[in-house]
């Protein structure tokens, strides 16, 4: 029998290399999504095969590796990708998202702001932003190319028309570069500004659909909207019970039977960062155990 | 106090460790052998190694156990492995008419050179459960005959020779096939890598699809040319040496769907082919193929498209079971951030329709 044996970060160096292009188009075209041939990864599609292969292609031996989901850098998918790269690749993992140089995501950007020297990884489920609108890609490819993007804009219209105000709170639209309309994957729309802008390059990976994008480094990236209808930011009515932030997304944890809940950093190492410079929640009167005089 | 949930990843290891407790099932009964999985769950090997893309009995034997028999997961484990194998160039094409039969049928006529061959089948038997297979059983050796010299045409070659059937689209040296593993797919996509995209795809959809033609759902009036499954050469062409080298032989199975076609002004009535090809024996597989093959050359040859099996994006797009079963069972990964965006906005419009309804019903009142 066959003994598998792996290449550093599991892709082969040919793989490697037709995924770099990829990422280089992307990186010249903002906002386009690059069509690359994506490969069968020993997790599921769906479970972040396409941020999982950007990672793969731009990792090197020095590179430092945090990976969350849902902000958390402990929840189970996020685990097990990172164990992927600490076995395959050896490199040095972190949950201090100052510390990472390659941030591989689900459904989140980090509450703090992102360095020059930093790459933010987004895995992708639906790179197309008008496919619930048209499910044809031979269709949505030509919209984009044409720059017909009436469609998304009735769409929010008609949010407004029966809302009131645009109904759209996850995976809500930009246009980056003032060119493409682009699907920023399902973070809240609490994140979307961070993306404006940025000093990180940000790279999207979409695995099953093969198709990767990206925002290089201070890129206009702009949420659709309408002059008399902007862009609002989602603010929580709470603070984190933890930390006592004011400006982060928080996540709603049901504490007991009687459906009492409690608001939480969804951003893991944001709440243990804050709460061991001392920042107290009404949850968290008790002085930080591990760090109390630090 | 509240403690945000650690510990995911003892969880994970814990979790895998049942697993394997679980795959093993009661100690006190035999471990199952690669060898009895690839011999007697044979059936179940070539669809793993057809929908894994990988003919290799023993890794999809390994591939079936370690899944505990769950198909699909065996054929993503080969894939997976697969994936990661090098690729030093492609095979000269088989040649399905040279193969070695073991089963031959045709549909439309009722004799042939070569003759109608049943081989190995279900088909005939009484679906009534044996008694006898509940322990060990040691049937009958088979019937042999020496294998007959002559060759066995295949029955579309017998209607192409007086045209009655389109030709088979030549090999053209100039444009290599494509291969969807290494490109990514866009549309409109040729039949290279329509069949290539079938071959791989999931037994049960290309049959609830093929079915769906039966129905009247793009309707091809097939007629099964022709079954053949058996062993062929596979030959490659190796540069140092400048011919084609024996690499061994693979076992196939091969379905010519003939349809009708009306002719056009320019072109005179003939039938159309459908074409399914797997590894191994796997008769379902091919012929389902072979209906959908057939409804995807609607544009091709000038058809009304209206049917789900005649559109091209719909089905190949959905084909993969690997695909399908990540991005479906990605449901069970959390997604409480973007649920909690939508409960604040599910809140908010609430607020607001009760708002509209309080004002509204003061306002009623009011006049009244």
């Amino acid at each position: 029998m066959n003994a598998p044996t792996y290449n550093f970060a599991y892709l082969d160096e040919q793989t490697k290399r037709m995924i770099r292009r990829a990422i280089l188009k992307a990186i010249a075209i903002p906002g386009y999504q690059v069509p690359f041939a994506s490969r069968e990864m020993p997790m599921p599609y769906g479970w972040g095969t396409g941020g999982v292969q950007v990672t793969a292609a731009i990792l090197g031996p020095v590179d430092k590796l945090k990976v969350i989901d849902q902000g958390s850098d402990d929840t189970t998918n996020a685990i097990s990708i990172r164990k992927f790269f600490e076995k395959t690749a050896g490199v040095a993992v972190t949950t201090n998202t100052n510390d990472a140089t390659v941030i591989q995501t689900r459904h989140r950007i980090p509450e703090a702001t992102l360095q020059a020297h930093q790459v933010l990884v987004y895995q992708v489920p639906i790179p197309e932003p008008l496919r619930f609108l048209e499910p044809r890609e031979t269709e949505t490819r030509r919209m984009h190319a044409l720059g017909e993007y009436g469609l998304i804009h009735v769409k929010l219209y008609e949010d407004i028309a029966r809302f009131g105000h645009i109904a759209t709170a996850y995976a809500y639209p930009v246009k980056v570069n003032a060119r493409y309309v682009m699907d920023p994957s399902p973070t809240p729309k609490f994140d979307n500004p961070k993306m404006n802008n940025s000093a990180a390059l940000q790279l999207f990976g979409a695995g099953r659909e093969k198709r990767i994008y990206a925002i290089p480094p201070y890129t206009s990236v702009v949420s659709l909207d309408f002059e008399d209808h902007p862009f609002e930011p989602y603010k929580h009515k709470a603070c984190c019970a933890l930390c006592n932030a004011e400006d982060s997304y928080l996540d709603e944890i049901v504490t007991d039977n009687k459906g009492s809940r409690m608001f939480v950093c969804s951003d893991t190492d944001y709440c243990e960062t804050r709460q061991s410079q001392g920042h107290r929640g009404s949850e968290n009167a008790a002085p930080y155990a591990e760090s109390a005089n630090a | 106090m509240y403690v945000a949930v650690k510990g995911g990843e003892r969880a994970i290891e814990n979790a895998h460790r049942l697993l394997a407790h679980e795959r093993r099932g009661d100690r006190a009964v035999p471990e199952v052998s690669l060898a009895q999985i690839s011999n007697q769950l044979g059936l179940a090997v070539d669809r793993v190694m057809t929908e894994g893309s990988l003919y290799d009995r023993e890794l999809a034997a390994l591939a079936i156990k370690q899944a505990r028999g769950d198909m699909i997961e065996a054929i993503f484990l080969l894939r997976a492995f697969r994936a990661t194998l090098p690729r030093f160039g492609s095979s000269e094409p088989v040649d399905t008419s040279q193969m070695q039969v073991r089963r031959r049928v045709s549909s439309t006529f009722k004799d042939m050179p070569g003759g109608q061959v049943l081989g190995p089948t279900f088909d005939y038997t009484h679906r009534l459960l044996d008694p006898e297979l509940t322990g060990e059983s040691s049937p009958e050796q088979p019937v042999m005959t020496d294998a007959e010299p002559g060759l066995m045409p295949r029955v579309t070659d017998i209607l192409g020779r007086d045209g009655l059937i389109e030709a088979s689209p030549a090999e053209d040296p100039e444009k290599p096939v494509g291969d969807l593993t290494r490109d990514a797919l866009s549309f409109p996509a040729d039949r290279d890598l329509r069949l290539q995209n079938l071959a791989r795809g999931d037994e049960g959809y290309l049959l609830a699809l093929g079915y769906s033609t039966q129905r009247g759902y793009g309707r091809s009036h097939p007629f099964a040319g022709e079954i053949r499954l058996g062993e062929v050469d596979v030959e490659f062409v190796a540069e140092d040496v400048g011919f084609a080298v024996p690499l061994g032989s693979i076992t196939l199975t091969e379905c010519q769907m003939v349809n009708q076609f009306k002719g056009s002004d320019t072109e005179a009535p003939c039938f159309t082919r459908g074409y399914g090809l797997a590894f191994g024996q796997s008769e379902r597989k091919v012929m389902s193929m072979a209906l959908v093959d057939r409804a995807l050359r609607a544009r091709e040859l000038g058809e009304d498209i209206k049917a789900p099996a005649q559109d091209e994006e719909f089905v190949m797009s959905h084909s993969d079971n690997v695909q399908a079963t990540g991005f479906v069972e990605h449901l069970k990964l959390p997604h409480y951030v973007d649920f909690q965006s939508e409960l604040g906005l599910l809140r908010k419009l609430r607020k607001e329709f009760a708002d509209a309804n309080e004002t509204a019903v003061a306002l009623q009142e009011a006049a009244e």
